[in-house]
């Protein structure tokens, strides 16, 4: 992700990396790292992982617990899907050089979904049908959750999505669809309402992209925010097809207090920069989910103009001052530095707010699995009823974006938010929401519900 | 043996052959071939219009949409019982193709591609508009409650694979029959020469009317059966690829034959499938091989077929 | 905002859009017009020459307006090489036949995107631009104390902007200046009107289609280096310009080149300023009936002339 201009690198190594097979954890090399970190164990010989995972593997059998990743290596979520694989990539490694599940190594078999809604019910259904997967899991475009999900729960399927949509907790999926790895929207936009209308301002104009996930925000900021006294004064819905926004910024009312921004897709930018050229000196206090700016590097020209604003973050970007020795640890393995860029280039920037859950995703099917004691796809119904048992989880390198509240029910996870300010083209911590405050009422009761 | 008889005998075995597949197949490829049965209908029913008609629609995606949208709309809705959503999924692609096919038809040629596009590109955003009660590109699903029809599970393997089979045989049939009748071969009279259909005496405005409504009403009941045997309704199936999609299955496959559609789905479905086992670049590997069909395949896989069997209708 | 300086803002993002689409689209009305081959690869094309001015600009330090002038020069150039290459190795072999060639160009279009995106990547990447100055915009009303000039809140425009809009009218001055005025112009007439004549009369036709092909990819790309300062070079970016020069092409007429611009100017217009009256979404929905409606009662297009 080379932002910067100055970086002569068409063939930098962040591009083979992305799309050369042998490098992301596809089959073949799947079994390599397995191979690997077989070798790895057999060397070590002390250690409470290794030792159990001998131990599990003398009576288990040494088949890999195979897990289908569902990726979105092309189409509109292609940048997303890169960091999500290398987020996989490394927590496999991780738990695998523990000595996997149940003594048995996790086995990732990726596939692309184009990030389309009919290919990936189709890549759901390659897992479950041809490849034998035990599980699916990784999606995050939930209009691919939308269209992939049916299909898990007739197959039958867990189906373990880490896409931060309100569609699980709603309960329109079913019993074999979770999201134990990363919030949902309708909990981070109804935390964000007291901390704008306490700080920021009690006049605001919404500018969100016309899509379910825009409406989402709309919808349940709203809300939050009319509960503690501020105003919605506009609300301004952009076609997804758009590549030009100054036109519609005149709709932003004069007494607006603060602009309050979402928007996806790769017309971001354009939108930042547009944004700063109509206001120009004298703009209002502004707020903006990083959904906006994930994998965009804060020092590419016109967004100089967000200093000083505020985002919403899954998980802070930038190491932050008194940063838990969980993320130190958890930044290593991935791969990113201080910066929530890339090791190997400066100017790959993660997806740091929301790949996460891959890592958490999978800790929670590695508990689940151990608490069922699961042996093969028959036990698919006991690992589910074990991950709904699960409710607190604390702050650890299994979850190191902080700690989490499960709920069994709704099979949605619940945690902090972080709210960083933009400072010298840095993001800042400046507010860290409870747990509460993104609680809500249940929608659902999918224990209630037949396998 | 007269070509009536053989091209029956062929579609019957068609058929029966695909019935049989369900039972070979490991469960993998069959569900693949249940999906690839649904998109052959839509293919099928832009074949009526282009291979027929000759006529090129870039719209198709509206007539699909309409299809998936009326029954899933009234599912979700009306709580309609499966049958009667099929209807209404029916009823709104009839409605939906003959407004269209009344207003584009004043054109031709580029003009009409460009018509048929923009209405379906106003469709797709129509269905973002109402993002309220369509939930926009996030779509819905459709629970398997509500898609049991007379206490069949439609949701199970087998059930599916039947319907969409039972589908997919209706509508062979009724293009099997639509060819040989006065209407279809007035359709092919036009596509040949619309100024010598015009000047026989055919009433050729309408029957180009007809070709829509029949075409955009095969797109529709795909769509229907598509958000019916899969459980989705989404804004994605209203985009422009899913108006290419048809026009790439039924040129691969070749147009203005009967099973070139299914054909050309199979092909494209499986193209697709296959290579992105082994690499992330399938769409490089798809584009390579449909601009090698063009260079060497210029009539489709059908077409090569009856090059060498000749009565293939 | 004011109704006033609303509209006028829109006006001005429509000109904008206006300026790139006419030279994206006319590169396609020329190859449409002499070739008569649609070709669905063209907004490909466009996206490379804003992948490639992104490259070139990023090999060049120094002044941003070094590696901009560079990539003004040389993305059009390479692109251009890239479809004389592209016509040579497939259209040229099938003949140029309507339908192969729609089949063709969708495999060309997967190709070059995949291509695009193994050694590019996914993400939108900026290029800077040479200039780029806020300027706020004056605006007058006649109040209390008669006419007065005001700066009204958010009124404004950068110098590039206004810098791509007199661009657009000096290429397509120049553009207009060959077509008519030269001796290759003259050729390419000929072989438009007609193809077989044209080769009686010894012009070697496949050449003209090969210089066509890579002029009208060379224009795509030059938009593409224009516009990429204010948008993102991305690698799914072609779509949008693809589906928007078609729509100006037949919309203006086939082959019309003035037609072409003019339903550029139209179409870019009408995007802007249809945004002032209603919701965004709503908006497009409108803006693309629209050009529904104008081809049901103009099916030639505004400056086509019936052709047999």
């Amino acid at each position: 992700m080379s932002n910067h201009k100055k970086i002569p690198n068409l063939n930098a190594p962040d591009i083979s990396h992305s799309n050369d097979n042998t490098v992301e954890i596809s089959r073949r090399t799947a079994l390599k790292t397995i191979g690997a970190s077989a070798g790895a164990l057999a060397g070590m010989g002390a250690g409470a992982g290794a030792l159990s995972g001998l131990i599990g593997s003398a009576h288990a059998s040494d088949e890999p617990i195979r897990i289908g990743f569902q990726v979105h290596r092309t189409g509109i979520g292609a940048a997303y899907g890169r960091w999500y694989d290398r987020t996989t990539e490394a927590v496999v490694k991780k738990i695998n050089s523990e000595g996997g599940i149940n003594g048995r190594p996790i086995e990732i078999i990726a596939e692309d979904d184009g990030t389309d809604p009919k290919r990936g019910a189709e890549v759901v259904e390659k897992f479950a049908t041809k490849h034998n997967c035990d599980v699916a899991f990784g999606t995050l475009f939930s209009h691919v959750v939308f269209g992939s999900a049916p299909r898990a729960g007739e197959l039958a399927i867990p189906y373990f999505v880490v896409s931060e949509g309100h569609h699980v907790a709603s309960g329109k999926l079913n019993r074999y669809t979770l999201q134990p790895g990363i919030t949902d929207v309708k909990s981070q936009v109804e935390a964000m309402a007291p901390f704008i209308n306490e700080n920021l301002g009690k006049k605001v104009t919404m500018i969100f992209p016309d899509f379910a996930f825009g409406h989402d925000h709309r919808d349940y900021f709203t809300q939050a925010f009319e509960a503690v006294g501020g105003q919605v004064l506009e609300k301004i819905a952009i076609p997804p097809t758009e590549t030009s926004f100054s036109k519609y910024f005149p709709k932003i009312p004069r007494e607006t207090e603060v602009i309050y921004h979402v928007m996806v897709g790769p017309a971001v930018l354009t939108f930042v920069k547009e944004l700063g050229e109509f206001f120009g000196p004298s703009r209002p206090e502004i707020f903006g989910f990083i959904d906006s700016l994930e994998a965009v590097d804060l020092a590419s020209p016109g967004l100089e103009f967000l200093d000083g604003t505020y985002f919403w973050e899954g998980n802070p970007r930038y190491a932050q001052e008194g940063q838990s020795e969980f993320d130190k640890a958890y930044r290593e393995a991935v791969g990113v530095d201080e910066n929530g860029a890339s090791i190997s280039d400066a100017k790959d920037v993660s997806t740091y707010a929301h790949m996460f859950g891959c890592w958490e995703t999978l800790h929670v099917v590695k508990a689940g699995m151990e608490a069922s004691d699961y042996s093969g796809p028959a036990d698919r119904q006991k690992l589910i009823e074990a991950v709904e048992a699960m409710t607190e989880m604390p702050h650890s390198l299994e979850h190191p974006q902080g700690a989490k509240l499960f709920n069994g029910k709704t099979h949605q996870v619940f945690g902090h938010q972080y709210i960083s300010k933009m400072t010298d083209g840095k993001l800042v911590l400046a507010h860290t929401t409870s747990i509460e405050d993104t609680l809500y009422e249940d929608e659902v009761d999918y224990t209630s519900m037949s396998f | 043996m007269n070509q009536a008889i053989r091209s029956s005998l062929l579609h019957g075995a068609v058929i029966v052959i695909l019935a049989a597949m369900f039972f070979v197949l490991p469960e993998y490829h069959s569900g693949n071939l249940a999906r690839i049965l649904v998109l052959a209908l839509f293919a099928m029913g832009y074949n009526v219009l282009f291979g027929y008609t000759g006529l090129l629609s870039l719209g198709h995606a509206l007539f699909f949409a309409s299809g998936m949208y009326g029954l899933g709309l009234s599912i979700l809705f009306l709580q309609a019982s499966p049958l009667l959503a099929l209807v209404i999924g029916l009823i709104s692609s009839v409605i939906v193709s003959a407004v269209i096919g009344f207003l584009a038809l004043r054109t031709t040629g580029v003009a009409f591609m460009i018509v048929t596009l923009m209405f379906a590109q106003a469709g797709y955003l129509t269905v973002l508009f109402f993002g309220k009660y369509t939930r926009g590109d996030e779509g819905f699903v459709i629970q398997r409650a509500q898609r049991i029809f007379f206490g069949i599970d439609l949701s199970q393997p087998l059930p599916r694979y039947f319907a969409a089979l039972a589908l997919f045989a209706m509508g062979l049939c009724l293009i099997a029959w639509l060819v040989h009748s006065r209407v279809g071969k007035t359709l092919i009279a036009i596509r040949e020469n619309e100024e010598r259909a015009r000047m026989i005496g055919y009433d050729v405005q309408f029957h180009k009317l007809l070709a829509v409504i029949i075409s955009g009403t095969l797109s529709g009941a795909a769509g229907a059966a598509y958000a019916l045997l899969f459980g989705y309704a989404g804004a994605s199936f209203a985009a422009v690829q899913y108006s290419i999609l048809p026009l790439l299955y039924v040129l691969l496959g070749g147009a203005g034959t009967t099973i070139g559609p299914l054909i050309g789905t199979v092909f494209m479905f499986y193209l697709i499938d296959i290579s992105s086992e082994y690499t992330n670049a399938y769409l490089l590997i798809a584009g390579l091989v449909l601009i090698l069909l063009t260079l060497f395949a210029p009539q489709g896989i059908a077409g090569l077929l009856r090059k060498k069997l000749s009565w293939l209708p | 905002m004011e109704f006033g300086p609303h509209l006028f803002i829109a006006s001005l993002e429509g000109a904008i859009t206006a300026a790139v689409l006419a030279l994206t689209a006319v590169g396609l009305s020329i190859v449409f017009g002499i070739m008569r081959v649609v070709n669905v690869a063209h907004g490909e094309f466009f996206m490379l020459g804003a992948v490639l001015a992104w490259w070139i600009t990023s090999l060049i330090a120094g002044h941003p307006a070094l590696g901009f002038g560079v990539a003004l020069v040389a993305a059009p150039i390479v692109v251009g090489a890239i479809a004389v290459l592209c016509n040579r190795l497939v259209l040229n072999k099938i003949n140029y036949e309507p339908e192969r060639t729609i089949v063709a160009t969708i495999g060309l279009l997967y190709v070059i995107q995949q291509t695009t995106l193994m050694t590019f990547g996914p993400e939108a990447r900026p290029v800077e631009a040479p200039f780029n100055k806020r300027i706020a915009l004056p605006w007058f009303e006649f109040g209390e104390s008669g006419f007065a000039l005001t700066w009204p809140w958010g009124l404004s425009t950068t110098t590039y902007k206004l810098a791509v809009i007199v661009a657009a009218i000096l290429i397509l001055l120049i553009l207009w200046l060959v077509l008519t005025r030269t001796k290759i112009g003259l050729i390419m007439r000929a072989t438009q009107l007609d193809s077989e004549m044209a080769q009686a009369h010894g012009i070697a036709v496949n050449k003209v289609y090969a210089m066509v092909f890579g002029l009208g990819a060379a224009l795509a790309a030059l938009g593409a280096v224009l516009v990429v300062p204010i948008q993102q070079a991305h690698y799914l970016m072609g779509g949008d310009p693809l589906l928007l020069s078609f729509i100006v092409v037949i919309i203006g007429g086939l082959g019309s080149v003035l037609g072409t611009v003019v339903a550029a100017v139209l179409i870019g217009m009408s995007d802007g300023i249809i945004s002032v009256f209603f919701t965004p979404t709503l908006a497009k929905i409108l803006a693309t009936l629209l050009v529904a409606f104008v081809l049901i009662f103009k099916p030639d297009g505004l400056f086509g002339r019936r052709r047999e």
